[in-house]
């Protein structure tokens, strides 16, 4: 157990080494460049879109798209938000406005950390890591939420309100709904996240290694 | 060793990234992919069916129905399945329809009838919707409402003398007007009346790069609506020809730009622009240079004989560039408020001569290259050609005979290079990519195949001599080739545009359909069989031009919320979502309406009798083909608004009672709930029985 913690951790109080000590170590340099690229990764993922939903129909033979991207939604809105007017669903873009709006900020917040881990190497800042590793994840769970939400809570005096009970989209892969049939799938984005997510992850790897390393050198020294 | 495995892990993670941002490509438009999109549409690179194989009892269906291989073959040729699109569109007039025809080839399926110069309720032209009213109106004359047009000869936009489909022009032989349709949104634009004249037929042809629309005249008469008794005809009757300076920024002709030459009273017929070497020249054709003045008795000589005895009538050719330079300069007189470049003008100048040419000519058509004039006299067995060289050689060579007005006569001998004997009644020509000139034969009911000359013939063959013919039913007027009367024609396709079907269609009662068929001239030689009969029952087409489908760059819906198509902008003012209102200023009401599917907001107004009522309302959908109408009972109003579109009515509420309107599209599932009530209160109890 205690091993298990002091892995995830890094070295405990009596491993601590000089600065410079650590700074000697190949692993050290190593981490540096994972949490530099991880960081990279996680901001270019701001430009890229992190999920897709294509809404199939037969009058819509070019498919309607839904695209979102971490600080905004784009795609064949109107159209959507049209089409679930009948069934009584809330336009789409009152939704995760929160989290649209301070994504930007968050993130700059998240990528900050982890460049604060890649140049301090004070083993109390590994949890700095833990944010970013869990990107992909907090999307996916907050996303899946609100389409839950959207899903659930129809108004029940919409037009088509008695054919269309409440749903829970479909989040990954094929799902039916009405005469539409919907895939959905992750992109780039969510891709360069978690892309980030395992960088950071062999970050912290490395970064503990070196600092053992540097602790046993500095033991025989 | 560790140092390799974490270069390495770095190594591969990186590409991994990098790789996977850049196979989904980042959706900016935020429409549906390209590429996608363009997979699902049946185009021609769309190769998904298997060619070749055929189904097993193709040969019994044939034999059942009785066709021959050779009409299994012209199946093929011109069959779409669904999906497919056509290669070329056709542009024809729709005649005495007074509107146009857009027609796929080679399917030669109608794809729409372009409402132009009268109301055409599917499209709301004309039934209360601003805009399509004042373009209407734009055409009334003598105090009239003109509300129908003879529409004859279409004119495609061109630049450097290819068609850049960017507009259409198309003329009205029974009023002298002429109408501006734009092909971003396939709708009239505008009409323009001829302020001297009241008929034409010599339009639409444009010059190379659509500076000029040309409008040549046809019955003459004392110009600008004025009186003189037919006994006077040779001195106060005169005929036109008129240039209409387009505006294309605008898309508009300019009438204040524009000016008509006064020419002899003969009847002018067709004509064309001239091309690369001709270029900024023009050309007409004459009848009636008899003077001819028609029957009024039993002793008179009408006007079929009395117009057709000179063996000659005279082609007109004019230097255009030569009278706009004499019209900045100001060498005009004005009528109705119209520039006229006088006759005496004209020939002082040396901008008209006249040579002979066969009688009762049609066709005047520039050869792609600009060298070469083909005239059809329809009572004549020739095509024949003249060479722009020689006509420039004989008018420096001067010292010319005159008409009986003085305009320059240069020798027939001294213009014409060839005479083709076709067979009867030679009509219209058009070109394609080879060398070759097609005509029509009226009389014979024919296409003729011939030969040209000079630089057209490469491939060794006679110059000037007929190829082949083949028969078609029945009458044929126009011709039309692909890109056919363009520098570079496409050697694709013509269609003969026959004035009667006799008994080519099911019986439909004694007013038939004019038959147009299409002809396969990509074979070249003597084959040129006739491969689909298309029937058109709204009118009768006269002329029509072919333009390659993918010139054709049309908005799938308006580009934005709110577009108004008469300015092809963005009104501001328009009503969007969440803007909607009634406001009522004395008995002044406007409403503010949008409309989505399946409702319109509001649905009920309120009104008094005798309320001045502005209605505005936007179509604010986006999806393509997701129309509204806008009809409302018993007030003749009905609009069609396309995604985007907005747009005003004005009227008076006169009626006293309740009067629902709806959407005329079906737009949806709920297209039936898609309506709202216009209620009207009496101005007092008595007046509300009707």
């Amino acid at each position: 157990m205690e091993r298990s913690l002091r892995a995830l951790l890094g070295a405990r109080e009596s491993d601590v080494v000089t600065v410079a000590a650590t700074a000697r170590e190949s692993g050290f340099v190593a981490s540096m460049v994972l949490f530099i690229v991880g960081a990279a990764a996680l901001v270019a993922s701001i430009f890229f879109p992190y999920w897709e939903l294509r809404l199939n129909a037969p009058q819509y033979p070019k498919g309607l798209f839904l695209t979102v991207f971490i600080d905004h939604i784009k795609g064949d809105i109107r159209e959507i938000d049209g089409l679930n007017h009948y069934i009584g669903m809330r336009p789409l873009g009152a939704a995760a406005e929160i989290e649209r709006t301070v994504a930007p900020v968050a993130l700059t917040a998240i990528v900050l950390m982890v460049l604060a881990l890649a140049f301090v190497h004070r083993k109390w800042f590994a949890p700095l890591a833990i944010p970013a590793m869990l990107m992909p994840l907090i999307f996916l769970a907050d996303m899946f939420l609100w389409m839950r939400h959207y899903g659930q809570n129809l108004d029940p005096s919409a037009a088509l309100s008695g054919a269309i009970r409440p749903f829970t989209p479909t989040i990954l892969g094929h799902g039916t709904i009405g005469q539409f049939s919907t895939d959905a799938r992750l992109l780039s984005g969510f891709w360069l996240a978690t892309a980030a997510s395992v960088l950071i992850m062999f970050g912290l790897h490395f970064r503990r290694t070196a600092r053992i390393a540097a602790a046993r050198n500095t033991a025989a020294a | 060793m560790k140092r390799t495995l974490q270069v390495l892990m770095i190594a591969v993670l990186v590409p991994m990234a990098v790789f996977g941002c850049r196979r989904q490509d980042v959706d900016t438009s935020g429409q549906p992919r390209a590429e996608e999109r363009s997979a699902e549409q049946g185009d021609d690179s769309d190769d998904a069916r298997p060619g070749g194989a055929v189904a097993g009892n193709v040969d019994e269906i044939a034999s059942a129905r009785g066709l021959s291989p050779d009409d299994v073959k012209a199946a093929v040729m011109t069959y779409n399945p669904s999906g497919k699109m056509d290669e070329y569109i056709q542009f024809a007039s729709g005649g005495h329809g007074g509107q146009m025809l857009v027609i796929g080839l080679p399917s030669m399926r109608l794809l729409k009838l372009i409402a132009t110069f009268t109301p055409e309720p599917w499209q709301g032209f004309g039934y209360g919707g601003e805009a399509g009213m004042a373009v209407l109106d734009g055409g009334n004359a003598a105090n009239q409402e003109l509300r129908w047009a003879d529409t004859h000869h279409p004119a495609l936009s061109e630049t450097a003398g290819d068609y850049d489909g960017q507009f259409l022009f198309i003329g009205d032989k029974a009023n002298a007007r002429l109408a501006v349709i734009d092909l971003r949104d396939f709708e009239t634009k505008q009409i323009v009346k001829n302020p001297i004249s009241d008929g034409d037929h010599g339009g639409m042809f444009v010059t190379p790069n659509t500076e000029w629309v040309v409008e040549g005249g046809q019955y003459s008469t004392p110009l600008g609506g004025a009186y003189a008794p037919m006994s006077e005809y040779k001195d106060k009757y005169r005929g036109h020809i008129t240039f209409w300076k387009f505006d294309r920024e605008k898309g508009r002709i300019d009438p204040e730009q524009s000016f008509a030459m006064e020419v002899p009273p003969y009847w002018q017929d067709l004509c064309d622009a001239g091309k690369l070497e001709s270029e900024g020249w023009v050309f007409c054709n004459s009848i009636n240079t008899e003077l001819a003045t028609g029957k009024a008795d039993a002793d008179g000589v009408n006007f079929e004989s009395g117009a057709s005895q000179n063996d000659m009538d005279y082609m007109h050719i004019v230097n255009l560039n030569k009278a706009a330079e004499l019209v900045a300069a100001g060498k005009t007189t004005e009528l109705n408020g119209f520039k006229i470049l006088p006759l005496q003008t004209s020939i002082d100048e040396g901008v008209l001569y006249f040579t002979p040419e066969p009688k009762s000519p049609h066709g005047n058509d520039v050869t792609p290259k600009g060298e070469y004039i083909v005239v059809g006299g329809k009572l004549d067995q020739n095509a024949t050609v003249y060479s722009f060289k020689k006509i420039q050689a004989a008018i420096a060579a001067g010292n010319f005979e005159t008409d009986d007005y003085g305009v320059p006569l240069l020798p027939f001998d001294a213009t014409m290079e060839a005479q083709v004997e076709l067979g009867l009644g030679p009509l219209h020509t058009q070109f394609d990519d080879k060398g070759y000139g097609y005509t029509s034969l009226f009389l014979d009911s024919a296409v003729a195949r011939w030969t040209l000359g000079g630089s057209y013939r490469t491939d060794g063959a006679e110059p000037w001599k007929l190829v082949t013919k083949t028969p078609v039913q029945y009458n044929i007027g126009h011709l039309a080739t692909a890109e056919g009367d363009t520098v570079s024609p496409d050697g694709k396709w013509l269609v003969a545009m026959n004035k009667w079907s006799v008994d080519r269609f099911n019986n439909v009662g004694p007013l038939l359909p004019q038959n147009f068929q299409l002809l396969d001239i990509a074979s070249g030689g003597v084959q040129m069989p006739v491969i689909y009969d298309s029937p058109i029952g709204v009118g009768e087409p006269h002329y029509a031009q072919i333009i390659k489908a993918d010139k054709l760059k049309a908005f799938e819906t308006y580009p934005e919320i709110g577009w108004d198509p008469q300015t092809m902008a963005v009104d501001p003012d328009a009503p969007k979502a969440g803007t909607e209102s009634v406001v009522r200023d004395g008995n002044n009401v406007t409403v503010r309406l949008t409309a989505v599917r399946s409702h319109f907001t509001p649905e009920r107004i309120e009104l008094k009798q005798g309320d001045n009522v502005t209605l505005h309302i936007t179509n604010i959908e986006t999806a393509r083909d997701a129309t509204h109408g806008f009809a409302v009972s018993v007030h003749n109003i009905n609009l069609s608004l396309e995604p985007g579109e907005t747009e005003t009515v004005k009227f008076t509420a006169n009626q006293p009672g309740v009067f629902p309107w709806y959407c005329t599209e079906f737009c949806s599932a709920l297209h039936l709930e898609m309506v709202g009530y216009m209620l009207v209160e009496p101005s007092s109890a008595a007046a509300s029985v009707r």
